[in-house]
């Protein structure tokens, strides 16, 4: 996340791990919202970890791998999942939307596996929580 | 480092390292729990190549455990590399074969992220994948520096050679090169390529590959396989995600006839004309031969082409940045 070494941000984070109820609290509260938002303009899966900003805006969870790090080699000639012969890969779309976005770069970064305790929380509340990305590949 | 993971050879790095062209071939782990038919599928390669790649349960049809496949061949006194995917096995079962091929001298890993069983003899079984092929890499480096993902340790720490693959010919044709890039950022210190049927499209491919100097961080080898017939052909060209066979050698294949020796004649004459294509391109290191269920052809192969042998092998040209228009 941005700013993630910020002094507010520091703050948060302090705040919400010495309250995990107010977490708990924060994360009900935004779920339901996050969802809303986020499930018609990005098809998003509630993996409590997004990424969306660093896959061109494209929701990586949408593919049949749920592959976080790029196209596999399967992709058909035509741009269309190998899996899923209707739909347009996942990534080809990201790649391509990145390319409009200022910090394309991002989409170069090396994604860490997902944290499936978190399957279905607030990747919001999970942000300013600052939730853990060690012991992940 | 001693015990049974000091033991495995590293016959795979030291080929690279030795500068000379390095050939790698696959062959099936079979169906079968008796050995001996991949024992001879071995013995037909083995002394043309470097390496011997087993698969793991390839487009998602149950075989023989890659495993223990690679573990019969390393006993063999071939060396393996052993294809590990992230479709079947979360990261616990990952790390535990990591460190369990460790254990049975099996230390090259070609690390991928699996193929779907979308287009196996099984399509109803759950996909795992919990980690893709990058995670893989860098699970792969984690067990290698001895630790669990945990953080508990591994004594000795398992010798791993990691590797992975890239498809040239799947789009986003632009990202592949960066992705291949990501890879290696990952940890893959070698890399295996899709098969090569459409020539102009890995020239593309490489010069990229060598601009961003991704070559000079991983040694790469070109896949290639040699076509049988011309239903093999389409099957592959229909059939088989991420393949892109020229319509032209579908042709060629297809004007060949229905005789068998003469369409695997033609198939031959193909696969050594890419390999001669191949040699041009500058960033290449070897080649990775893929005979589908046709391991003869590999001796045909390599001394028609003059792969090995005591003749001079032609040298791999250096990288050079001009030499890359489309042919």
């Amino acid at each position: 996340m941005t700013g993630a070494g910020s002094p507010v941000a520091t703050g948060v984070r302090g705040v919400l791990a010495r309250h995990p109820a107010w977490s708990r609290f924060l994360d009900r509260a935004a779920r339901p919202l996050e969802f809303l938002i986020k499930k018609p303009i990005f098809g998003c899966r509630m993996c409590g970890q997004c990424t969306l900003h660093e896959t061109g805006l494209t929701c990586p969870m949408g593919c049949p791998k749920t592959l976080r790090n790029g196209p596999c080699g399967g992709v058909r000639l035509d741009g269309r999942c190998e899996v899923i012969p209707e739909m347009a890969c996942v990534w080809v779309k990201a790649e391509r939307r990145a390319r409009f976005l200022p910090w394309r770069g991002a989409i170069l970064r090396i994604q860490p596996a997902l944290d499936w305790t978190q399957r279905g929380h607030s990747s919001w509340v999970n942000a300013l929580k600052g939730t853990a990305r060690e012991a992940r590949p | 480092m001693t015990g049974a993971a000091a033991a495995a050879t590293r016959r795979l790095e030291e080929a690279f390292a030795s500068g000379r062209p390095v050939l790698t071939c696959e062959i099936a782990a079979g169906d079968s729990p008796d050995p001996s038919g991949l024992l001879k599928r071995a013995t037909l390669v083995r002394e043309h190549v470097d390496a011997v790649n087993v698969p793991d349960n390839t487009a998602g049809i149950a075989h023989m455990s890659g495993l223990a496949a690679a573990a019969i061949l390393a006993s063999a006194g071939v060396e393996p590399i052993l294809h590990v995917t992230c479709r079947d096995v979360n990261r616990i079962g990952l790390q535990s074969l990591l460190v369990g091929a460790a254990a049975l001298k099996v230390r090259n890993l070609l690390c991928l992220t699996g193929d779907h069983m979308a287009h196996g003899d099984q399509p109803q079984a759950k996909p795992v994948f919990d980690l893709d092929s990058l995670q893989l890499l860098r699970l792969a480096g984690t067990v290698h520096s001895g630790r669990y993902l945990s953080g508990r340790p591994i004594v000795p720490a398992p010798d791993l050679f990691p590797g992975t693959t890239e498809n040239p010919f799947a789009p986003p044709y632009e990202f592949r090169p960066l992705r291949l890039r990501k890879k290696i950022e990952a940890g893959a210190r070698f890399v295996q390529t899709q098969i090569v049927y459409n020539v102009p499209r890995f020239r593309e491919f490489m010069t990229r590959v060598v601009d961003l100097g991704i070559d000079r961080q991983a040694p790469i080898l070109a896949g290639v396989s040699p076509l049988r017939s011309a239903r093999g052909a389409r099957h592959m060209r229909d059939h088989i995600p991420g393949m892109d066979v020229p319509a032209a050698l579908v042709r060629r294949m297809e004007g060949a006839g229905d005789d068998r020796a003469r369409a695997e004649e033609e198939g031959l004459a193909i696969c050594l004309e890419i390999l001669e294509e191949l040699r041009t391109i500058p960033g290449l290191r070897g080649f990775h031969l893929m005979p589908i269920h046709w391991e003869e052809a590999v001796p045909e192969i390599v001394s028609r082409a003059r792969l090995r042998g005591t003749e001079p092998v032609p040298p791999i040209p250096a990288a050079t940045r001009l030499q890359g228009a489309r042919a």
